[in-house]
């Protein structure tokens, strides 16, 4: 669907009919992120993550595939080629760096554009499908990511590989087959490793083709913005493009320069120092943490420590680490305020700002060592989490007055509405 | 309504059950406190160390790195691999080809014997990596008190604040403080062991390395334990990171280029924009 | 990374007169322009890391030791991974290769100018055939050397002479002589 106002595609060069007439793939940009979508005018800089998501996903295929060029997946060489990479491929450090500084940035801005859906209600009806699909690239992102991980084969790489397949060791029954089989061993090894490999590479594509389908979804209803009030006229709205290219251009800017900062000046400030030391199966890392974006979802997991009824604490803390991804998929339908922003519901407001902190509690404890106060500070922090989805926002829709919406976005924008005025008289 | 009430029931399910770990945990914490360990009371953080390659600017001094290399190849290579490092690329530290050509040729590597096929060794070639000083983890074990001498090329990299920690390693063997041994009266450092702050357990297998005036430097510059740890930890900071001056070097331009075209295209943001702000 | 900072479209901008709109449009020219550069210059590294690493050009010169090589003997030693011929020419043979009437090859070129001075029976070439790269024949003890003396091809029937120039068959060229140089009597420095 599009809006009866959005600019037309005319070619008027005669290749370009051509083209239109043979395959409109101009045509299907230029209604995509081009001129003829038209998009809400007042969107603010929160709106900027969904592209730089897209060019972190671009940034991570391009590097990648020109890495897997050099590496090599086996147990008895994959360390060396990760060093052959650094010290002798030209650029090859650069690319590296680039790599894996360009999947925590890729979280960075996923985070970002998760939590804009989370105040300003973007998975509302009628975008719950934007909203699914969202979770299922989120998902899909972490499966890539911790494969990744697992590749330089380093000390964090094969103990991050053994504790997370070992998460499947606590389903009831199948648990250690699964476990075996996901390996292809008793523990990771040669098998492991070349799986993850092709997965690892695989897996990115998947995610490009779910991010389609997300924007294809998005252009059904429109892009959702800050008022949560619909689409009315054509003065809402601007094309995307040159408005929103240009915005986003000055946002792919200063990402990038944050992004190049890490890159060129402390490219290991977010990994860890253990995964620079060559796999040792015989001896475990003192202090064994993923990378700093499962952080959260590690302190829920690590939160559960006490058997409940016939349900060991192990199984408990991966249903609950599962559980607290998945939990996202019913959102549309846990909050059933008939208000979108967080901008117009002040109770609302208070509750997704404790959010935040509780996942930034959340976040500390995670990479923090597995020791008081840091595990009790995770299950209080755990214990809202939940609370907070499942409890809160089905009460506080039900309870909450919300503020009074603007008439338009327009209004909202400009401070008046000519349209406004005319549905006031009538 | 049923829906609100399931959501409920499954909240209060994952709830319960955390806040259940929690006071189990809490009482635990109560009853049974933590014991402070030994390594949590004694072990240090790294000194401070400033090195010519520090920071955003800093560079390699190269003298240093040659005198760390000196240090590496007469002391710790005894026992210690480089096995990342190849002699060839030594030449980054200021050697020319043919000083490069003879410090390989004084290191035996590992070989073929070109008649018969068996292994031999021979001079090295600058093309092949520095030789490890054991044939495997099995040997180097047996021959150093069951502990393997780890390789030392990403040793800075491995560690938190890697080159400071291995300054402070080499400058930190001292004797076991009377006040641990009263506090904890079991933590007599074992035999075989060297007492040492800033290892994690704080018992070492390595023996203190260096002395002073061990080595004898080219440019004349101090040998004493407290120099000559800066520079071989100056020198694995290298190791480690061959690219970092490269690293920097590009990093400005990037940064700087970056900037610019980021202020262009902001300008050309608000230049877009101009009609469309809101007009209050 | 090649972005799309800023496209400047001339229809929206158009509601502003003179001056203005040429100063506008040159900022957004120039955003859309360093975007470009910022994009071309990225591929920089993408493309050269695809070049010989570090590793692989500190290879690429070889020593060979001559002491052990007869004369009417060749060794094969490999340059750059790939096949390097060392032939001592004996008296005859450097007759022969002396004989011919350089005019009349399709790749003109004396035995001088494939040896060094002084070292004329030391025939250094490339191993590989400068039709489709195959290993000629010739070399090692046995081998057909083909009908004039030198090196034969299986491939495809290449025929080169004593000083390794293609004869017969459809090799355009003689076989490849690298750059070499002898750092002692004995001892040759390939590359």
């Amino acid at each position: 669907m599009s809006f009866p106002w959005a600019n037309h595609y005319t070619p008027s060069h005669p290749v370009m009919k051509w083209m239109d007439e043979k395959l409109p793939l101009p045509r299907l940009v230029y209604n995509a992120v081009g001129a003829g979508y038209p998009v809400p005018r007042n969107l603010n800089y929160m709106w900027n993550f969904g592209v730089l998501a897209g060019f972190c996903l671009m940034l991570q295929i391009v590097t990648g595939v020109i890495l897997a060029m050099h590496y090599a997946a086996n147990a008895g060489v994959a360390f060396a080629s990760t060093e052959h990479i650094m010290r002798d491929v030209n650029w090859g450090w650069m690319l590296r760096y680039a790599h894996a500084n360009g999947a925590s940035a890729f979280f960075v801005v996923v985070y970002l554009h998760i939590f804009r859906g989370f105040y300003f209600g973007s998975y509302k009806a009628p975008r719950e499908m934007i909203w699914l699909l969202g979770v299922v690239i989120f998902l899909l992102m972490m499966a890539t990511a911790f494969m990744g991980y697992v590749l330089p084969w380093g000390q964090m790489s094969f103990w991050g590989a053994k504790v997370i397949t070992g998460l499947f060791g606590a389903i009831p029954v199948v648990g250690e087959p699964i476990q075996q089989w996901l390996l292809g061993g008793f523990a990771p090894d040669n098998a492991a490793l070349n799986r993850f490999f092709s997965l690892h590479f695989l897996l990115p594509f998947v995610i490009a083709g779910v991010v389609i389908l997300h924007i294809w979804a998005l252009h059904i209803p429109g892009s959702s913005n800050p008022t949560g009030v619909e689409v009315k006229s054509e003065s809402d709205t601007v094309p995307f493009h040159p408005y929103y290219t240009a915005k986003d251009g000055f946002g792919l800017g200063v990402f990038l320069l944050i992004y190049c900062a890490f890159l060129f000046f402390m490219p290991n400030q977010l990994g860890h120092p253990d995964n620079y030391i060559p796999a040792n199966p015989l001896s475990t890392p003192a202090h064994i943490v993923p990378e700093w974006y499962f952080w959260p979802f590690y302190a829920i997991l690590r939160a559960f420590t006490f058997d409940i009824f016939f349900i060991p604490a192990k199984l408990m803390g991966v249903l609950a680490m599962f559980s607290a991804i998945l939990v996202w998929f019913f959102l549309p339908w846990l909050d059933n305020s008939p208000v979108r922003s967080g901008h117009y519901r002040p109770m609302f407001k208070k509750f997704f700002w404790i959010l935040v902190i509780d996942m930034a509690v959340l976040f500390y404890c995670g990479g923090a060592p597995a020791e008081e106060p840091f595990v009790m500070m995770s299950q209080i922090a755990t214990a809202y989490y939940f609370l907070h989805f499942l409890v809160v926002l089905p009460l506080v829709a039900l309870m909450e007055k919300p503020k009074p919406l603007p008439f338009s976005i327009t209004e909202a924008v400009l401070g008046s509405d000519d349209a406004a005025k005319l549905a006031a008289k009538s | 309504m049923n829906r609100l009430i399931a959501s409920v029931a499954v909240g209060l399910f994952f709830v319960l059950s955390v806040l259940a770990a929690f006071v189990s945990g809490a009482y635990t914490a109560i009853t049974e406190p933590a014991q402070e360990t030994v390594e949590h009371a004694f072990h240090k953080t790294p000194k401070e160390l400033h090195l010519a390659s520090d920071g955003p600017f800093g560079r390699f001094d190269k003298q240093q790195l040659q005198r760390g290399f000196q240090v590496y190849s007469e002391v710790c290579s005894a026992c210690h691999s480089l096995k990342y490092v190849a002699f060839r690329d030594l030449e980054q530290l200021g050697y020319n080809e043919a000083e490069v050509k003879a410090i390989a040729a004084s290191k035996q590597v590992p070989g073929v014997d070109p008649n018969t096929g068996e292994a031999n060794t021979r001079p090295g070639l600058p093309t092949d990596y520095f030789p490890s000083p054991y044939p495997n983890d099995i040997a180097a074990r047996a021959a150093n008190n069951n502990a393997v001498p780890p390789d030392l090329s990403l040793m800075t990299k491995a560690r938190h604040e890697g080159p400071a920690y291995v300054y402070s390693l080499l400058t930190g063997f001292t004797n076991q403080p009377k006040a641990l041994l009263e506090r904890f009266p079991d933590a007599k450092t074992p035999e075989g062991l060297h007492y040492n702050p800033y290892f994690a357990n704080l018992n070492l297998a390595m023996a203190p390395p260096l002395t002073d005036g061990q080595v004898t430097f080219a440019d004349g510059s101090p040998s004493t334990v407290d120099a000559m740890s800066k520079d071989v930890a100056a020198f694995l900071v290298w190791t480690a990171e061959p690219s970092l001056d490269k690293r920097k070097q590009t990093g400005w331009p990037v940064l700087g280029f970056l900037l610019f075209a980021t202020v262009l295209s902001y300008l050309a943001y608000r230049n877009i924009w101009a009609e469309k702000k809101a007009k209050h | 990374m090649a972005d799309t900072t800023g496209t400047a479209d001339p229809a929206v901008i158009a509601g502003t007169e003179g001056e203005g709109i040429r100063r506008r449009d040159f900022i957004n020219i120039a955003a859309v322009g360093a975007a470009g550069v910022g994009g071309i210059a990225t591929l920089v590294p993408l493309i050269s890391q695809m070049a010989p690493s570090k590793d692989v050009l500190a290879e690429s010169s070889t020593e060979v030791d001559l002491a052990a090589i007869q004369p009417g003997q060749a060794i094969k030693a490999i340059f750059r991974k790939q096949p390097l011929f060392i032939r001592n020419l004996t008296a005859k043979e450097i007759a022969e290769a002396n004989a011919v009437d350089v005019a009349s090859l399709r790749d003109p070129q004396t035995l001088d100018e494939r040896t060094k001075p002084g070292k004329e029976n030391w025939l250094i070439t490339m191993g590989v055939c400068t039709h489709l790269g195959c290993v000629p024949l010739g070399a090692a003890e046995g081998e057909v050397k083909g009908e004039f003396g030198g090196y034969f091809c299986p491939c495809h029937g290449s025929s080169y002479d004593t000083a390794a120039r293609i004869r017969k068959g459809p090799a355009p060229k003689n076989l490849e002589v690298p750059e070499y140089e002898f750092t002692s009597d004995t001892v040759v420095k390939i590359g």
